[in-house]
């Protein structure tokens, strides 16, 4: 039994190490090992082409994440005061949206945007001055932020939720009972209880929005995310820069992931 | 005991009632968590609610915090009826059973967070000065800086009290306080309960199940069942004069006699036990002939022992006994009466040599050691 875990740990994993260990080789064949460098990072670093899309990823990620932290909180706080079937309804919509397929939600999301686009650009143009020429909606960093959004808020809901229906009752009564009006309530209770896991909600969104290919390769529009770029790029072959590449996304990928578990125990931990 | 020892021990004053209930009814879906409550609270008084759990007295005091509204009735506060009234914006305060302190602000950011909330603001540093105060009282001096998390279950009590008390409420409700601490604590907490209540003279609303600490601190004891009230009165009322046998079992321990009233003859009545016993007993609720009563007598108001001095007495074998220091706990039987218990003073005892096991004995009472009640368990 041991041995079975152990082959399947080694199935997942070697590939993985086997890309990290490429991505410091010296020589330019991802399948021979030709000594130790650290160039092909220094060569993906001053690549034009990875830095932008890097800043495009960074920027969906970012700005989605904010998004998502934000509305996801807003949901879970809203659906805490809701109970019966309602409820019932909203929660299993919220699993099943992160249950649904990147596929789906992406070809769903393309043409969602390109039916209101064709909708809306046309009735902007009716309205706007003779001579100028008015604004086209686009697919772009724009539906890209909107798509990662709606999907990583269902995350934010979930892990705020847990933490909200952990949270003892009277708390809320207790700060009521001291004459806090119902904001007041939530700005110094309930907000600073939760916040550890609105920001892990913020970090697993961002990992999420920045790892991402399939709903960014149907919306992005000409935009390229550093997913895209690779995917692309590997059709040229895979060179140590790739893997460089990866291997960066990787370890930052983990930190985040790590922080998020961090935060959410240590909320854990002081609520008792 | 003479007759003059049952007139009504009040200690409360008449004041103006600082709260008040009028026929307050609250529903929870199907179920009647409080049915028609009647009560006023007088200023400065220390009242508790005393009921095994479900019995209502938790939702009493929800009623009065605000956190509930009635289903029917009023619920008035210093004369005004505020039964909407949210609970941020009532002049009371509350205990809560497992304290609530907010875990992520310090002990003396805690016992601040009701006077930060006043409109218009106070200023920070009478604020300061009043948790001071109030940690002071609370005798946790120093423990200002320190994390809710860094306290003992004592210390966390405390600081609730304080957080509670600082901002001086017209009403200061405790829901359960001390079940959630060791023996001995608790009993420093009573005393220290009192203390505090006497000395910041604010009315104190206690829900408690134990009925020693209810007897022990309390000026006014409201008795609940299943949502209604069942007597209002102070300690010793509720001992001396219970309505119902309800009041009268849960307030300390009682033998009950059924019988039937054979003869009344002033405040006086003749019973006759079940197997056809007559005794007189204690009429004080004017019970008349042909009614079936129940006679209520305390351990303590039985006399044991080897003679039959006035010749009535009851002939009873001791089955158990058990020496408690002070007194001794005797379990008797007697023919007609059945079983029943008796609490005899160290020094009857002492004056009359032991009274063993196995051993027959005479048990007799006053008339007036007798209350006759209504067989029901409630009026």
């Amino acid at each position: 039994m041991r041995i079975y875990a152990f082959c399947v740990y080694l199935f997942l994993y070697i590939p993985i190490g086997v890309i990290a260990l490429f991505s410091f080789n010296a020589g330019r064949h991802a399948s021979q090992f030709q000594g130790f460098s650290t160039k092909w990072y220094g060569k993906a670093l001053s690549n034009p082409f990875v830095m932008d899309a890097l800043e495009t990823s960074l920027t969906v990620a970012l700005v989605s994440a904010t998004f998502a932290a934000v509305f996801g909180t807003m949901a879970a706080v809203g659906l805490q005061g809701i109970r019966g079937p309602v409820r019932t309804t909203f929660d299993g919509l919220i699993y099943v949206a992160i249950m649904i397929p990147g596929i789906v939600i992406g070809i769903a999301t393309l043409i969602a945007l390109v039916s209101v686009f064709n909708f809306v650009n046309p009735a902007i143009a009716a309205i706007w001055p003779e001579g100028v020429k008015p604004p086209k909606l686009n697919m772009g960093i724009g539906s890209l932020i909107a798509a990662h959004t709606m999907f990583t808020m269902a995350l934010v809901v979930i892990i705020v939720r847990a933490r909200l229906s952990g949270m003892d009752r009277a708390l809320t009564e207790a700060s009521s009972d001291l004459y806090a009006t119902p904001l007041g309530t939530f700005r110094q209770v309930t907000l600073p209880l939760i916040f550890p896991a609105i920001l892990a909600g913020f970090l697993l969104s961002f990992t999420f929005s920045f790892d991402d290919f399939i709903i960014a390769f149907f919306v992005a529009g000409s935009e390229t995310t550093l997913p895209i770029y690779v995917f692309s790029s590997i059709r040229r072959g895979v060179t140590p820069e790739i893997n460089a590449i990866g291997t960066t996304v990787l370890a930052a990928s983990l930190i985040i992931l790590i922080m998020t578990q961090i935060l959410l125990q240590r909320g854990e931990k002081k609520k008792k | 005991m003479a007759d003059g020892e049952y007139t009504a021990h009040q200690e409360s004053p008449v004041k103006t009632p600082i709260a008040e209930l009028r026929g307050v009814s609250k529903r929870f879906g199907s179920v009647l968590a409080a049915n028609n409550l009647n009560l006023e609270i007088s200023e400065g008084e220390f009242l508790s609610f005393l009921g095994p759990s479900g019995c209502g007295k938790t939702t009493a005091l929800r009623l009065l915090a605000g956190f509930e509204s009635p289903t029917e009735g009023d619920v008035l506060l210093d004369g005004e009826v505020v039964n909407s009234l949210d609970a941020h914006l009532r002049p009371v305060n509350m205990v809560f059973q497992h304290y609530a302190l907010f875990p992520h602000l310090t002990v003396a950011q805690n016992i601040g967070y009701g006077l930060k909330q006043r409109r218009p603001r106070v200023p920070k540093a009478i604020i300061a000065q009043k948790v001071e105060q109030a940690l002071e009282i609370v005798r946790l001096e120093g423990f200002g800086e320190r994390r809710i998390w860094e306290m003992s279950g004592g210390q966390q009590q405390r600081v609730a009290l304080a957080r509670a008390t600082v901002n001086e409420p017209k009403l200061l409700l405790l829901d359960e306080p001390l079940a959630a601490l060791d023996r001995k604590l608790r009993k420093e907490m009573q005393i220290e309960l009192q203390n505090i209540q006497r000395r910041l003279g604010i009315t104190f609303v206690l829900v408690t199940h134990d009925q020693e600490e209810a007897l022990s601190m309390s000026d006014r004891i409201c008795i609940m069942r299943d949502g209604q009230i069942e007597q209002v009165g102070s300690p010793q009322e509720l001992y001396d004069r219970p309505a119902n046998r309800y009041v009268a079992s849960f307030v300390g321990t009682t033998n009950f006699f059924d019988g039937t009233i054979t003869g009344v003859d002033g405040d006086r009545a003749c019973i006759l036990i079940e197997n056809g016993q007559t005794v007189t007993g204690w009429n004080a609720s004017g019970y008349s002939t042909n009614d079936p009563v129940s006679l209520c007598v305390r351990p303590e108001q039985i006399h044991l022992s080897h003679n039959n001095g006035s010749g009535e007495a009851l002939a009873v074998l001791v089955l158990n006994r058990i020496f408690q220091g002070e007194q001794t706990e005797y379990l008797v039987r007697h023919d007609t009466f059945g079983e029943f218990l008796v609490l005899a003073p160290r020094q009857s005892e002492l004056n009359e040599g032991p009274f063993n096991v196995d051993e027959w004995l005479f048990a007799s009472w006053d008339a007036s050691g007798a209350l006759i009640l209504s067989r029901n368990q409630s009026n």
